[in-house]
């Protein structure tokens, strides 16, 4: 499959006045054209840092690409001036944020901010763009779009708006999405609706997409694969069927347990014990060994090498190499 | 919009009544007599005069009076000035005065605005210091004495441009940057403040992730937010130039309504303070006024008129 996005070895770094917080520190994944790729992890692992990397929107100073790249159609975008930038913003490559109620500008009707992008990157007269957004605001199921479009952000309900954010995403045609928590703001109903809807989008559009979540329910019902992140490393990444079916990383295993279940009688709630390393030191080996139940000595001072477990499936695991025996493994 | 209109003409009425009310016992409460200071009047040329003013008869009577005549728009003789009107006085006084504070109140709300853009997107560096420190001056400088300043170095010392007197462009310069520069800080501190809040929110995230140029995301996405708090302030600012207004004509020797209105209180002429009065402050009901349409049009959550159906 043609990739269409290559993210490669990407540190980012913020200062601060407690010193540099290296909230990414070395991922690497590709997106191949039509597929939805989930970023999955918990609160200050890095995946929305990732997201916004790729948009050039890390707000500099203080934050900074210090290493790697991110190759889109031939150009490596950490390098790119924000100029050059500004043009692959919007139109190749978008944008949904969290929340929808805060997402939209309350002072412009959302027929302006919709048809601005389009405007902004094709130069198409106003009549155009206008045609243009009430095709998108019905692909984006908005009822009775053409007078929707006068109206305002506070007209309309939460999910409306997620799916107004989603058509200000779409109107250019862009070749990838980045959804930052597209649900996580929304009620659970309105959450299966959005997910349909994305699912629905890709259909018809052909979109790559990029999911940032840390909602493994909203991963298994619209990623095609799974990179799981933790401490600003990707530590295991694979096919859907493959994270969820056969999980090797600890941490990922961990996650799975502590997703409520309703399925199983009695099922017990796991939590993984323990907070995320420290970013401002993090750690030379593992990110995740002062939590796992597994850890060994040298989990603690190298990081791990990536082991292949199938064809996708790859994690970064001291567990999988071939001299850790499970006698060797020192609980704690 | 049209009932909203109504009723707030109305509740405009109200409160114009109320002012003129108090201003009409207060003055009448003051003690002493427009003919306090004639000299040489003798006792009856006094009691003619009284009587030609209606001034003998009781305060309440003279009350109804006056009302009558200011539905008709007619604010009566002077008492000082004879053979002139109120309504000759301010026909003369009001243009002049009209224009300095409406080209200060312009002057100060652009440059204000444009400084505190400026102050918000360099946050922290060399030109928002700079400009915050001309707006703290701007504000702790009475501008009395920021007038006399300006005379004195530009006027006398460097000779560009005229002392005083209200003549042609040159003559408006420093007495608008003296009454300007007060509200300009406070509008330029104000813009800064809510510029900075504004540029944190989201959607000027979504704005720059759609691509678009610096100067439409401050201009269009962030700048009509921001400027809600700056027009709140903008009926005090411009109450503010109304009465600096006079001072400066003062010192500027602009032959606007300021002199008529600090003479006429000075002389007890009860119809020119009765008519002054009256004047600024239905032009201040005006411009606040102003001030909560222009909210509606900038705010789109915030209704005039009563809601309507989704």
């Amino acid at each position: 499959m043609e990739k269409i996005l290559q993210v490669k070895n990407l540190h980012v770094s913020f200062r601060t006045y407690g010193g540099e917080v290296k909230a990414v520190r070395g991922v690497t994944f590709d997106l191949h054209k039509g597929e939805t790729i989930a970023i999955v992890g918990e609160s200050g692992c890095g995946k929305s840092v990732t997201a916004k990397s790729i948009m050039g929107l890390i707000p500099n100073p203080p934050g900074k690409i210090t290493d790697g790249k991110i190759l889109f159609k031939g150009k490596d975008l950490a390098k790119l001036p924000d100029r050059e930038l500004r043009k692959i913003r919007g139109a190749d490559i978008s944008m949904i944020f969290q929340d929808p109620m805060t997402a939209l500008n309350p002072t412009l009707t959302i027929g302006e901010q919709i048809m601005e992008g389009i405007i902004q990157h094709h130069k198409i007269a106003r009549s155009n763009a206008r045609k243009k957004a009430l095709e998108i605001l019905e692909l984006v199921g908005i009822p009775s779009p053409k007078s929707r479009l006068k109206q305002y952000p506070h007209q309309f309900s939460g999910g409306m708006r997620q799916r107004i954010v989603i058509a200000l995403a779409l109107i250019c045609e862009p070749e990838v999405m980045i959804a930052d928590e597209p649900t996580t703001a929304l009620d659970v109903t309105i959450q299966a609706q959005i997910l349909d809807l994305f699912r629905d989008i890709q259909k018809k559009t052909g979109v790559s997409i990029i999911l940032i979540t840390h909602d493994l329910g909203v991963v298994a019902q619209v990623a095609d694969r799974v990179a799981v992140m933790y401490g600003g490393k990707i530590i295991e990444t694979g096919t859907k069927r493959e994270i969820f079916y056969e999980p090797q990383h600890p941490y990922t295993k961990g996650l799975l347990n502590s997703v409520p279940r309703i399925d199983i009688e009695d099922a017990e709630l796991v939590p993984i014990a323990g907070t995320p390393p420290d970013l401002f030191a993090p750690p030379a080996g593992c990110p995740f060994v002062a939590r796992c139940g597994y850890a060994m000595e040298v989990c603690d001072r190298i990081y791990p090498t990536q082991t292949l477990k199938g064809n996708e499936h790859q994690v970064y695991c001291w567990l999988q190499d071939a001299r850790a025996k499970t006698s060797f493994a020192t609980k704690r | 919009m049209a009932t909203y209109l109504i009723k707030r003409f109305f509740a405009m009425i109200v409160t114009l009544w109320l002012i003129i009310t108090l201003t009409f016992f207060l003055m009448h409460a003051l003690p002493g007599s427009p003919f306090n200071d004639e000299r040489n009047t003798s006792e009856a040329v006094q009691k003619n005069l009284i009587a030609h003013f209606n001034l003998d008869q009781p305060v309440s009577v003279q009350y109804i009076e006056y009302l009558k005549s200011i539905v008709q728009f007619d604010f009566g003789p002077s008492i000082k000035k004879s053979s002139q009107t109120v309504n000759d006085l301010l026909g003369r006084g009001f243009p002049v005065s009209f224009e300095l504070g409406m080209v200060t109140l312009v002057v100060a709300i652009i440059s204000g605005i444009l400084l505190g853009i400026v102050a918000a997107l360099k946050h922290n560096g060399v030109i928002d210091y700079l400009a915050m420190t001309i707006a703290v001056l701007g504000i702790s400088v009475p501008n009395f004495v920021l007038a006399t300043m300006l005379i004195q170095q530009v006027a006398v010392n460097w000779e560009l441009l005229p002392v005083a007197t209200w003549k042609s462009w040159k003559h408006m310069v420093l007495p608008t940057l003296a009454l300007a520069t007060g509200p300009m800080a406070i509008i330029a501190r104000l813009t800064r403040s809510s510029m900075l809040e504004v540029l944190t929110q989201d959607y000027i995230l979504t704005a720059k992730a759609k691509g678009l140029t610096p100067f439409k995301i401050v201009f269009k996405h962030a700048l009509k937010n921001a400027l809600l708090p700056v027009v709140t302030v903008l009926g005090a600012l411009a109450a503010g130039i109304l009465t600096g207004t006079f001072v400066i004509e003062k010192i500027f020797a602009i032959p606007g309504m300021g002199k008529y209105f600090v003479d006429s209180i000075n002389n007890r002429d009860y119809p020119v303070i009765m008519g002054t009065t009256i004047f600024y402050s239905a032009l201040l009901i005006f411009l606040l006024f102003l001030v909560d349409v222009a909210y509606g049009i900038l705010d789109p959550r915030i209704k005039l008129h009563k809601k309507e159906g989704r």
